[in-house]
Formats: structure tokens, sequence, C-alpha cells
């Protein structure tokens, strides 16, 4: 990358991430008429302005492009192209060093509910903006005619203010009503158009009070509060969009009379011949008819060795294909795959999120009835004392306009703002704010094994103990393969004056065969490359130190691998340990490979070999158990127990639906994020308490004020700022709350990290 | 009291042509990439061909 690979904000490690070919972005692409196309993807890595120009001139120069734009906000460039020939688009953000995305496009397209609400904020703010200028004019001491006409022209601003932006509020107090439920929108609604409809009484009748600037400045202050809380969370669900898809589009469809065709997943059925190409993700379940090749299913089964593969084997959605072409006859269509049964199981399992009521709502189930009560209390009141219908009325109405619960409405959102802020800088996205409140209350945190605490990608740790130049030949061939094994190998690649390759062919499932001017080398399987050797290795096929290096049949080196540690994956747990939540490990893998993992990060309690339903089982025993978990998962079968978690994690490296599933998506490769994301949910979590605390203090001051029939609209105007802006003042406190964490979870070092795991080995 | 007849239309037209003009921006897709619009002020027009 030209400008800003070092620390680039959305720096991403998807190696295992596959490019999108054509036929996959010729059925993303949209049509605009007369020939014309618009392509979207999404590009994480665009930065700053030399991206922006460095792309749009080198995809602009492209034939048949028309024109390009890039987005830096979503990251996201749209291409307009024309012709039936896609131009070379994906190659040459490629060559520029962008890696580029297919996302799903969103229905409707633009974000119709954020324009709705900047449009009601921009409506709000100049109606409040008017009425508290003429406000100020009676409160100086403008009377009788003029007083009026300041009112009368108050109330015409007023009016189009209240039913285009108090619509949204109004709307939402009615469905809350209607299904016989009570959320923050009700008193909001019930004290903004009381406080209307009083004043407009007053204004008719010549009145001396009147509050329309409190009910449209109030309006103004709630609408800002929603629209950030708006605007943060579409800023994470977009960022996660555009993460790699790694779920299968399309697939190569091979017919009888031997045509090819790509068609959509959802198009291929039962009985249909396949063609899956290495480096390509197997889109339906199905069973091999020709080739040998290894899977990778460390995301669907959490196994993290490389599975071997041949004619006649059976073969789950979801696996990349790693080393061979394979052709596969589909046995199930993509909705009867293992896909979606993973969806299926996650939708019976979720329960712990739906149950969820936010802290908002629980306060003003008990706030609003409150409330309401007090001002109907005041008006009995003021009628047995007084006997005056009107001034009664007035009263309780003046109750329920300085109640207005605008402190209570901004204490959750604002707070929930600016703690997504801060863990969007550190590169997680929070789905929603319901999300932060749940994590903080967790004990328990779940981890997944494979991709999530280790990187689902092998080491070499005994590279120090191989003959150098047997090393520097092994990388020499691996440089030729796709294999992760081969990958690991490859890292090492050095010149010590080894001899040079002829002839290298890969051998699927086996390995790769070179030959060099004297002598035959095969890097692969131990029974398959020492065909002399009298080890009796076979019995290790497919385990980690099974692979080794042959010269004429006779083994030379031996490589031994391990999957390598998420980076910070021990002080992570450590940190989550000190802040006593028990840590535990559930994984599809074999209990050696669990064990050896555990060990080395200091996790007590693990569960291997576990099925996806295994996962949810003891997420849901633990959850009798009354115990409040966090799942942290990435792989198809983590799924289900991504959505049975009282609260769940995923990296952006997770499978996409699980990523779907989960509340949280860190960016980056380091596992902090996870102890992060607690910590700043805690803190956000006692910030709320304490906001809560403030808007109820307000209103015990304010109440009895009110009660004594002495508030008027001055009162009431600056005691309602003070509150909302004591409560936003508190919120940002959060901003300074300990940086150093921040900066600890920046710039992961994953070398040292590995060196670490090889070392306590 | 005379001042206001024409006073206070004139405050309120002034505010109104503000909130119309800021609607319009919205409307013409100004908002939807604010980070970029702050970016691309240093790209140097004369570079771009097309």
């Amino acid at each position: 990358m030209s400008c800003c690979a070092p620390g680039a904000e959305m720096a991403l490690d998807l190696e295992t991430s596959v490019l999108p070919s054509s036929q996959e972005i010729r059925l993303a692409s949209r049509s605009l008429g007369a020939d014309l196309h618009q392509t979207d993807l999404s590009v994480p890595a665009v930065h700053c302005a030399a991206c922006i120009q460095a792309i749009e001139t080198a995809l602009g120069r492209l034939d048949h492009v028309e024109g390009v734009r890039v987005n830096l906000s979503t990251k996201r460039v749209s291409i307009q192209w024309r012709g039936n020939e896609i131009p070379p688009i994906v190659a040459a953000l490629g060559r520029l060093g962008y890696e580029a995305h297919l996302f799903d496009p969103e229905v409707g397209e633009k974000d119709k509910t954020l324009s709705e609400l900047i449009r009601a904020v921009a409506v709000a703010g100049f109606a409040a903006g008017n009425v508290m200028l003429l406000s100020v004019s009676v409160w100086s001491g403008a009377e009788g005619a003029t007083r009026d006409l300041f009112h009368w022209v108050s109330a015409l601003i007023a009016i189009p203010a209240l039913a285009f932006a108090g619509g949204i509020y109004l709307r939402s107090a009615w469905n809350a009503l209607r299904h016989g439920r009570m959320n923050m929108d009700v008193p909001i609604a019930v004290g903004v158009s009381l406080a209307y409809a009083m004043s407009l009484y007053e204004t008719i009748n010549h009145g001396e009070h009147a509050y329309f600037d409190a009910s449209v400045s109030l309006l103004f202050f709630l609408l800002i509060g929603r629209t950030l809380d708006h605007v943060m969370r579409e800023r994470a669900r977009t960022a996660v969009n555009g993460l790699a898809r790694l779920a299968a589009r399309g697939a190569m469809v091979q017919r009888d009379d031997g045509t090819r065709d790509y068609l959509p997943v959802g198009e291929i059925e039962p009985g249909m011949q396949l063609l899956v190409a290495a480096g390509e993700r197997v889109p339906v379940d199905g069973r091999i008819i020709r080739g040998a090749s290894d899977l990778d299913c460390s995301l669907v089964s959490g196994e993290s060795t490389p599975k071997t593969v041949a004619s006649g084997e059976r073969v789950q959605a979801g696996t990349l294909n790693l080393t061979g072409p394979l052709t596969i006859e589909a046995t199930a269509a993509a909705k009867d795959s293992f896909l979606a049964e993973m969806v299926r199981l996650m939708e019976a399992a979720e329960g712990g999120r739906a149950r969820y009521r936010r802290i908002a709502d629980r306060v003003s189930a008990l706030y609003a009835p409150v409330v309401h009560l007090t001002a109907f209390v005041t008006f009995l009141g003021w009628m047995v004392a007084a006997g005056d219908w009107h001034q009664a009325v007035t009263i309780a109405i003046a109750v329920l306009i300085i109640t207005c619960p605008c402190a209570l409405g901004l204490a959750v959102p604002i707070v929930q703002v600016v703690a997504a802020r801060r863990l969007f800088e550190a590169g997680v996205m929070v789905k929603d704010g319901s999300a932060m409140e749940r994590l903080a209350a967790i004990d328990v945190a779940v981890f997944d094994k494979t991709g999530t605490l280790t990187l689902g990608q092998p080491w070499l740790v005994n590279a120090s103990s191989i003959d150098p130049a047997m090393l520097a030949i092994a990388a020499d061939m691996a440089a030729h393969s796709g294999h992760p094994f081969s990958k690991a190998i490859a890292g090492f690649v050095n010149f010590v004056g080894q001899p040079k390759l002829e002839a290298v062919s890969e051998h699927p499932g086996f390995g790769i065969e070179a030959t060099t001017a004297d002598s035959t080398w095969r890097l692969g399987r131990r029974g398959w490359a020492g065909w002399k050797a009298r080890t009796g290795g076979e019995g290790r096929y497919g385990g980690f130190g099974g692979t080794v290096l042959s010269r004429n049949g006779a083994i030379v080196a031996c490589f031994v691998f391990q999957d390598a540690l998420r980076a910070d994956a021990k002080t992570s747990i450590g940190q989550l340990n000190e802040t006593e939540v028990s840590v535990e490990m559930l994984s599809g893998d074999t209990a050696a490979a669990c064990r050896e993992v555990a060990e080395t990060l200091g996790v007590e309690r693990f569960v291997p070999a576990l099925l996806p339903s295994g996962k949810v089982e003891r997420i849901e025993a633990l959850t009798r158990a009354g115990h409040k978990v966090l799942m942290v998962g990435d792989g198809l079968n983590d799924t289900p127990a991504l959505g049975a978690a009282h609260v769940s994690i995923a990296p952006a490296t997770a499978a996409d639906i699980g990523r779907n599933a989960a509340d949280f998506v860190f960016l980056r490769e380091s596992l902090l994020a996870v102890p992060l994301a607690l910590d700043i949910s805690r803190k956000a979590g006692r910030l709320i308490r304490q906001n809560l605390a403030i808007a109820i203090i307000y209103n015990t001051v304010a109440v009895p004020i009110a009660i004594l029939g002495h508030v008027t609209p001055l009162i009431a105007a600056i005691a309602m700022s003070a509150s909302s802006l004591l409560v936003i003042a508190n919120a940002l406190r959060l901003q300074g709350f300990g940086s150093d964490a921040q900066a600890r979870s920046a710039a992961p070092d994953r070398r040292s990290s590995i060196g670490t795991l090889a070392q306590s080995s | 009291m005379t001042t206001l007849v024409y006073l206070i239309p004139v405050a309120l037209f002034l505010g109104a042509l503000g909130l119309a003009g800021f609607l319009w921006a919205l409307r013409s897709g100004q908002y939807e990439d604010l980070d970029g619009a702050a970016e691309r002020i240093l790209i140097d027009r004369d570079d771009r061909s097309n």
C-alpha cells in the first residue's frame, strides 16, 4: 500500500480471504440502464487523500470505466462501467495494494432513517432558535399585545416542528403503548404535546405563560442524542458489512453437455456438478467426484489441521479448498446445507438477548407511571385546595413539563455514543447500545479456540533445529503451494547456496515434489514423501508433526507446526481473570490441541471435540446456573453459541453469519479488544447509573417547585437545559478514562507473541 | 411595535433560508462522505485528467 500501510486505522489481516472472482462481481453489480452498470466494492484500507486519488486515477484509466468515486467515510468505491465485460477492477486495486471485498447491497440503498433524523434535527433546531428568540423577549418584559404577538408567532413556528420532528417520538410512543409496553418516548410525547396544547390555550386566552420554547428545544436536544446514536451504530454496521465475505456467493456448474455456468448459491440444486478451484470455498454440501485436495475446515468445525480429502468423500459447505481442483456433486441445496443448519440452531438458541430489557426501558417503565401519577395528584390537590379548575390543570401540566425526561432520555444514549466512539477508535464495532449494557454484566467468558484464541494459521515451531540448507530448499518448494503448512514454511525463504529447483509439481492431498540436478525432493506427508523410511509414521497422518522433507525418499527434515496464537491472547485472558471473569474454552478440535493452547494461555477449563450443539448446551447450562455468559468465537460452528450467549464478540475474520450474530466485532488482530470492550462497557454502565441519578436528583428538586405552582417558562427552560448539559458533560468523561488501555491494545506485535508460544511449548 | 411587523418576518425568512439551504445540501448528497470531503481538499485538481 502506498501511503498508509503501518498503523492504518482499519488495517486488516485477512490472509484467508479469497478475492472475489469476476463472476461474483458480475452477480453483485447493478444495472443503471442503457448498458451502464454500477459495482460497489468495500475497500477497508482506504485511508487518506492520497488513497482516494490513487484509486480514482488508476481505475478511471481502465477501459469501459465511466466513473469512479471513493467514499472515505464508508470506505467504499463505486465504479460505473459499460459493456458486458467487467473491467479488471479488483486486480487494479490489488496492484495498488488495496484489498477489495464485495458486500451485501443494503435494501433501499440510502439510509432513510438517518436522513429523516437529520431533517428532523434541522427543523427542530430552526424552530428552537427562533422560538427561543421570541421567548427571551417575553421574559425580558414584553407585555400585552406584543406578548400575544410573540406567542402567536411561536405557536406558528412550533406547529411544523412538532408535527415533523415530534412525529418520530409520537409514533414510537404510540407503538409502545399499542403493544402494552412502556418506553422513554411515552413520557416525552405526552409532555411535549401537553406543553404545546396548554400553551396554545394560554395564547388564545391572552395568558402570561407559554411553553413553546420548552417543547421545541426539548425535541431539539433529544433528537441530537438520537441522531448521534444512530450515526454511531450505522458506522459500525457499514464497517462490519465491508469485511470480506467468507461464504461462497456462487459456483461454477458443469452441465451434462460440458458447458459451464456460474450460478448464484441459491440456484444450486442437488445432483449438479460443481467445479471448486483451489482457493475457493465449497458452496453447498456435496460429495467429491473427481480430484484430491486439502480442505481448511477451521471455520466450519474448529479443527486447526487441514483435512486431506479424495474422491468419494463428503464435503461440508463453507470449507476452503486449499490445494487441488475438485469436482463435487451437490447433495443438498444451499438452504439445506450445513450453513443453513447453523442458522436454524442459532434461531432456536436465541433467547437471552430477546429477553433482555434495556436500562432506559426499565427506568421509564418505573418513571412514567410515577410522573403521571404525581401530575394527577397535583391536579387533585389544587382542585381541593383552591377549587380553580384552570389553575389546577395549568400546574399539573407544568409538573409534566418539568419532569419531561430530557436528561433521562439523554442519560443512556449519550454515554453509549461516547463509549461506542471510543471502541470504534480501538477497532471494535458495537452493533447496538444494549450490547454494552449486557457485556457489563457478564461473569463468564467462553472462547472458541481455532481462529479466536489462535489465528487458525499454523506456525513452524522447530525452525531453529532444522538444517538451514534443508529449510531453504523446503521454503523454495513451499512457495509453490497455497497450503497453510507451505505458507508457514515459505516464510523462511533464504538463500544459503541450495540447488536450484526444476520441475516443481504439487500433488493435492500429499505434498510438493521437485527435482534438482541430482535428486528428487518431496515436501509433504510422511508416508508419501519418505517412501523409503521405516518410521511407521503413517499413523500420524494429518497431525502436526507429520510433515517432512525427503531427498530421494529418505527423510532429511521434520517440520513441527502449531497453531499460532492470536496477538496478546495471554495478556487478555490474564486481564479477564483480574476482573473476576472466569474463562473457559470450547472447541471442536482434538483434546491434545486444546490442552496445548489452554496450558500456554493459562485457561483452566476447556471442553474439546464439541459439536455446534454441544457448545450451545454448555452455554445454556452455565446460564441456568445463573451465570451471564460472553461468547467469543469465529467459526460457523460457533454461530449457534454466539446466539445463545448473553452477549457475543467475533473477530473480523469470522464467518459471515457469525459476524452478523455477534454484538461486537473487532477488526484488529489483538485479542485485547475483548478486555477493552468489557472495560469500557463497565465504565459506561457506571456513567449511565450516575446520569440516571443526576436526572432523578434534578427531578426531586424541580418537582416540588412545580407542584407548588412556582414554575414559569423561564425556570423550566433553565432547569431543563442545565440538567441536559450536566448529563452530557458527565458522559464525555468517558473520553478521558484510561487511555492507557487503548494504547496497549494498539499495534499488535505478532511475531513476539508467536515467539513466546514457540518457547513455551 | 411597527418595526416588529417587518423585522420578525425578515428574521424568520433568513432562518428559513438557512434551513432550506441545509436541506438542499443534505438532499444533494453533500453529507454522505464527510471524511472524504475533508481529505479531498488536499488533492490537486490539475492531476485529474477526467
